[in-house]
């Protein structure tokens, strides 16, 4: 499940291979030299300024992913990471922008830890970055949602659809009459619903 | 059991878990592009991915306890087949459409009851894990049942179609239910559960589904102890060809980094 970048598909597939310019690298920033030693709470300035690389409306703090910041004396930045779906393919991705945005600070000496444990929930989404992602198109995980998900069956006669006991309203026009396409979408975190009020397909980040 | 074996039985214990769920994402992911419908194409994806990376974790967790200095990749890409631990279920073909739906929700309807328990085990990392999983098993095991019903209680093909993997596959599922003396010592160390309390509430659920679904489960489970083999890596012949497709790339290129 590992994804290459455009530069890592060039330096594979040689010079004749035309690379798009690369969206997904952390745009480039005038230089600040002298680098200032790293303090945690200005690394937590700089990761609050690294976009998730699927939803880039929010950022990787906002999505509560990192879960400690540590600055040793010797300047040496440990940041901790933990994975939102456990298979989620943009782990790597995030590693890598994490350091870019640490490194362009001026801060070389970067350890990255991936934890486990406590397992990362959607409860830990700030209510800002839920009204980020409602603002981009993406309705966000309800609060206590991961309950939601019932292993009850519904009777037969209502079974044309999954069931979703709660509905999630579309936040493009709000509407609650909107109906779940697949609990499955374009990225692990995400599950598809159609709005019949407005008509619009949309995308939510499901609770977990 | 060997008493070497034995010293190992945290490790073995969750290289067990790992492993169903490392070779039952990649036959889920041979769907990629030849699922029925472009949803389903996704979903089927997405769930393979969710079990890859329990599978990565629960791997990696593995090496750790074993101290044998093997890591997530080297467990994955470089063990044979009489090295893996995974029930003999989820290695099958995958067969048709109904195959997989069915293999997939007689896995989930377990999946979800063992990691509910394991994400109460006192080591934190495999509960971490496990909590997640759970979360995740819910969500599978919403989807997979669903297409129990549909396909059972669907056309005269369809239904022909599930019945016929549930004839198939239904005795491979009671090695989900037993134990042995890895269970035990396991159990003993916080990383493991017994599975054979979690029959009697799977086969409720299974039996409520299969109800809705117009379809009858073949006979009662085989006993406890004649569960399968795949736990002490004896495996039917489909494990090694699945695995020499899985694995051919990390072992013609040796200690590539991607």
């Amino acid at each position: 499940m590992t994804r290459l970048s455009p530069a890592e598909l060039a330096r594979l597939l040689g010079d004749g291979w035309d690379a798009p310019p690369a969206a997904d690298a952390v745009a480039p920033r005038p230089s600040r030299a002298p680098a200032a030693a790293p303090t945690e709470a200005a690394v937590w300035v700089a990761l609050a300024e690294v976009p998730d690389p699927e939803v880039p409306a929010i950022s990787v703090v906002d999505l509560g992913i990192v879960r400690g910041v540590a600055v040793a004396e010797d300047g040496a930045v440990t940041v901790t990471i933990t994975p939102t779906y456990s298979g989620c393919p943009a782990m790597r991705e995030i590693e890598r922008d994490v350091r870019a945005a640490l490194v362009q600070r001026g801060w070389a000496d970067v350890r990255i830890d991936t934890v486990y444990a406590p397992a990362w929930t959607t409860e830990w989404m700030s209510d800002a970055a839920r009204e980020k992602l409602r603002a981009y198109g993406i309705a966000p995980p309800r609060v206590g949602g991961a309950a939601l998900v019932t292993l009850r069956r519904a009777p037969r006669a209502e079974q044309t659809m999954p069931v979703e006991p709660v509905p999630v309203p579309c936040p493009r026009c709000g509407s609650t009459d909107t109906r779940l396409q697949s609990a499955f979408g374009s990225t692990a975190c995400k599950a598809m619903h159609a709005c019949v009020a407005c008509g619009e397909p949309f995308e939510e980040f499901k609770p977990i | 059991m060997t008493d070497v074996a034995m010293l190992h039985a945290p490790a073995e214990a969750v290289l067990r878990l790992a492993d169903d769920r490392l070779v039952l994402g990649h036959r889920l992911s041979e769907w990629c592009g030849h699922a029925p419908i472009l949803e389903e194409d996704i979903a089927l994806g997405n769930i393979a991915l969710d079990l890859l990376g329990q599978a990565q974790g629960l791997l990696k967790l593995a090496g750790a306890l074993e101290g044998r200095g093997r890591d997530e990749d080297a467990l994955a890409y470089w063990r044979g087949a009489g090295e893996f631990r995974n029930v003999l279920l989820v290695e099958l073909p995958r067969g048709d459409f109904a195959h997989t739906m069915v293999r997939q929700f007689l896995f989930d309807a377990y999946d979800v009851l063992a990691t509910e328990r394991l994400a109460a085990s006192p080591h934190a990392d495999l509960a971490g894990i496990m909590a997640k999983a759970h979360k995740e098993a819910r969500y599978h095991v919403r989807h997979s049942g669903d297409w129990v019903v549909r396909l059972g209680d669907g056309t005269d093909e369809s239904h022909a179609r599930a019945q016929s993997a549930l004839d198939a596959l239904w005795p491979y599922a009671a090695e989900l239910f037993a134990a042995d003396a890895v269970d035990a010592a396991a159990i003993d160390t916080g990383v493991g559960i017994d599975p054979r309390a979690l029959r009697e509430e799977w086969q409720a659920a299974v039996a409520a589904v299969l109800a809705d679904a117009t379809l009858a489960p073949p006979s009662a489970l085989p006993p406890d102890d004649d569960g399968g083999t795949g736990r002490i890596g004896r495996h039917t012949e489909h494990l090694a060809a699945m695995l020499a497709e899985m694995q051919s790339v990390a072992r013609a290129h040796p200690g590539a980094g991607w």
